[in-house]
């Protein structure tokens, strides 16, 4: 697959945002300034750059609890972003939703879901509702391989299936459930040989290779766009940081987590982009942009106002009831 | 005026609301060709198609799934769960979802979404196919909970629900659906949040719901030829709730019975009776009296089911306690 010039530079630029927001939220979770806890993407933006960016701003995309990079790559603003870590009024959520939550539906984010597997049922739902209104708006639902033991995994697959919904399930497969390995999770080493019992087409990639998850995304999105119904990706890649902050990840070696590291999408993709004859100082000109766009994203959740108590209890129902 | 069955008068209020808004659809089990398990949709995929009324897999997490995910996204869904017992499939999606994304998504979406659930046992259906779960769902903000009595109630609170913003959940009761009231011909709403009182009364409230009206009615009849007046009073909705009503009544008789087929422990007569025996403590002259299935699962056996659920004699015996 030929990638041009622009789409190459925009996903280097938006695996850095990724990794960038993630890696300054861990300093100040770590300082204190955002409460909860944090489940950092940090290590697989490969996934969520190479998939969004073939989604346009009216597709769609359910998310995780580990969420940041799903929703940065599908366009999510890194200021409100932040205020919304930070518990902030001016957050996505108003500070009702936090690291777990954050959603958009103006730009397709049906939200990120903190119940591992909820997502695979409800992406149908957004998938069936284009088909329904006749549009060719596709929905891509990002998942681990821990929700691959889910209910809602069998029961969203077959049905995504049956009714040949445009849905891309992304299974991001980074190694453990939690703290369990896949080995003590599930028998089997690829997800993606589940999709043959729902009669779905599936391809494994290298989670760690942004472009080898592109053209893979690509194929899908084009399938589920012209009406040919859904595909199940698998991308195996890693999870760098523990399960959360804080995690004290007794179950894996220094070793494995250091070999991942030496795999980092980023800085193989940099190398590719500079083979490829890309000069540096373009991309050094991204990151540098990255920087003060974070910049500009920590002081505004710092500065941002607290929600109201009063704020509270704002928003449980919609109010206007409007029966004619 | 007509006279109609429950069950008939469910059908007319899916058939306006599928005729009045191209967006409104039926999803459920067995729901298509066979029309139900309670024969509510029989016919209306030959007036409508298959697009418009979804026969699905038995995957309930996957229907209330669906449901969340179109609701979000433009439609407005109306999912069967075709037995209460049922919904525990899809919990996650009916209880962390659906009547939270609202609010942890700061308000930023609606979820205009209808779930009918048939509840409720006489039936010999033994402890799988009989609960009356009501309570679970009313514990839960974000959900909105009706227990129509009759046919005029089960189209009009069912027709509004379907134009709620909100996500609203529908208890039918099975033993309804053969029996028959008066039903206006034209187009009506009725009100969430409007109890209505079914016979008036001075001696005693009898606050009934959904089956328990009958019952409750009856027990009127006995009662006041023994000179007791009781006053009938059917909540219709539970959340809302229409605390006032209940309370001026009380006020005036100066007794509480409420009945519901749930059982006893934690089931919405405790809310009730604590509601009024806050608003309208120095009013009671009695102690407020539950009247509900006795705490068990319910049993096979005709005779053993006969005594676990709460009928007129219930009623009756907890009426005569408060006038001791």
């Amino acid at each position: 697959m030929e990638v041009d010039h622009v789409t190459k530079l925009g996903l280097y630029e938006t695996m850095v945002r990724i990794r960038r927001f993630e890696e300054v939220v861990i300093e100040l979770f770590a300082r204190g300034k955002i409460p909860g806890f944090l489940h950092s993407y940090l290590g697989e933006e490969a996934v969520a750059a190479g998939a969004c960016a073939h989604l346009r701003p009216d597709d769609y995309i359910t998310s995780t609890h580990r969420g940041h990079g799903h929703i940065l790559a599908k366009g999510a603003r890194t200021d409100l972003a932040m205020a919304e870590l930070f518990g902030k009024r001016t957050g996505y959520c108003h500070g009702k939703g936090g690291s777990m939550h954050i959603a958009d539906p103006d730009i397709g984010i049906l939200g990120a879901i903190g119940i591992v597997g909820a997502g695979l049922v409800i992406a149908n739902g957004a998938a069936f509702s284009a088909q329904y209104r006749g549009t060719d708006q596709v929905v891509a639902c990002f998942f681990g391989d821990g929700a691959s033991n889910t209910g809602t995994f069998h029961e969203g697959l077959n049905l995504a299936s049956l009714w040949q919904l445009p849905v891309i399930f992304i299974c991001e497969n980074n190694a453990y459930a939690e703290s369990t390995p896949q080995r003590e999770h599930q028998r089997i080493k690829d997800v993606a040989i589940r999709a043959q019992s729902y009669d779905m087409p599936s391809r494994i990639v290298d989670g760690n290779d942004v472009l080898a998850v592109y053209e893979a995304a690509g194929e899908a999105v084009s399938r589920a766009r012209s009406g040919s119904g859904p595909t199940l990706i698998e991308a195996k890649t890693y999870r760098i940081r523990g399960h959360y902050e804080g995690d004290p990840q007794d179950y894996r070696t220094r070793e494995e987590v250091d070999l991942w590291r030496e795999r980092c999408p980023i800085r193989r993709f940099r190398e590719v982009l500079l083979k490829d004859g890309v000069a540096e100082d373009e991309l050094d000109a991204i990151d540098a942009q990255i920087e003060a766009e974070l910049e500009a994203a920590i002081m505004f959740a710092e500065e941002s106002p607290l929600p109201d108590v009063s704020e509270a209890r704002y928003g449980i129902f919609t109010e206007t009831a409007e029966v004619t | 005026m007509a006279e109609i069955t429950y069950r008939e008068a469910v059908k007319q209020a899916l058939r306006e609301e599928l005729q009045n808004d191209e967006r409104v659809f039926l999803v459920g089990e067995d729901i298509g060709r066979f029309g139900g398990t309670f024969k509510t949709s029989l016919g209306l995929l030959d007036e409508f198609g298959p697009k418009r009324v979804r026969n699905t897999p038995i995957s309930e997490a996957a229907i209330i799934g669906l449901a969340v995910g179109a609701a979000a996204t433009g439609l407005r869904p109306i999912a069967e769960i075709m037995y209460c017992d049922f919904a525990t499939i899809a919990m996650d999606q009916l209880v962390n979802q659906a009547a939270k994304m609202r609010y942890m998504f700061g308000a930023r979406l609606s979820l205009p979404l209808t779930v009918r659930i048939p509840m409720g046992g006489r039936r010999s259906a033994a402890a799988q196919h009989s609960q009356c779960l009501e309570a679970w769902f009313v514990h839960v903000p974000g959900l909105k909970v009706a227990v129509p009595s009759g046919p005029y109630d089960a189209k009009g609170l069912l027709k509004s629900a379907v134009r709620d913003p909100n996500p609203t959940l529908v208890f039918e009761n099975k033993m309804l659906y053969n029996t028959t009231g008066e039903v206006p011909e034209e187009p009506y709403f009725v009100p969430w949040g409007q109890a209505n009182v079914v016979r008036q009364g001075t001696d005693v409230t009898v606050l009934a719901t959904s089956d328990m009206v009958s019952y409750a009615l009856k027990a009127a009849d006995t009662l006041a030829a023994e000179g007791v007046s009781v006053e009938v009073i059917d909540p219709r909705t539970l959340v809302p709730l229409d605390v006032e009503t209940i309370v001026a009544s009380v006020k005036k008789t100066n007794r509480l019975v409420i009945a519901h087929e749930a059982c006893v422990t934690g089931g919405v007569g405790a809310e009730i009776a604590a509601r009024v025996g806050h608003d309208a403590f120095e009013y009671l002259d009695a102690p407020i009296e539950r009247v509900g299935a006795k705490d068990s699962p319910i049993p096979f056996s005709p005779v053993l089911e006969k005594f676990i659920l709460p009928d007129d004699e219930d009623v009756i015996e907890a009426v005569r306690r408060t006038l001791r």
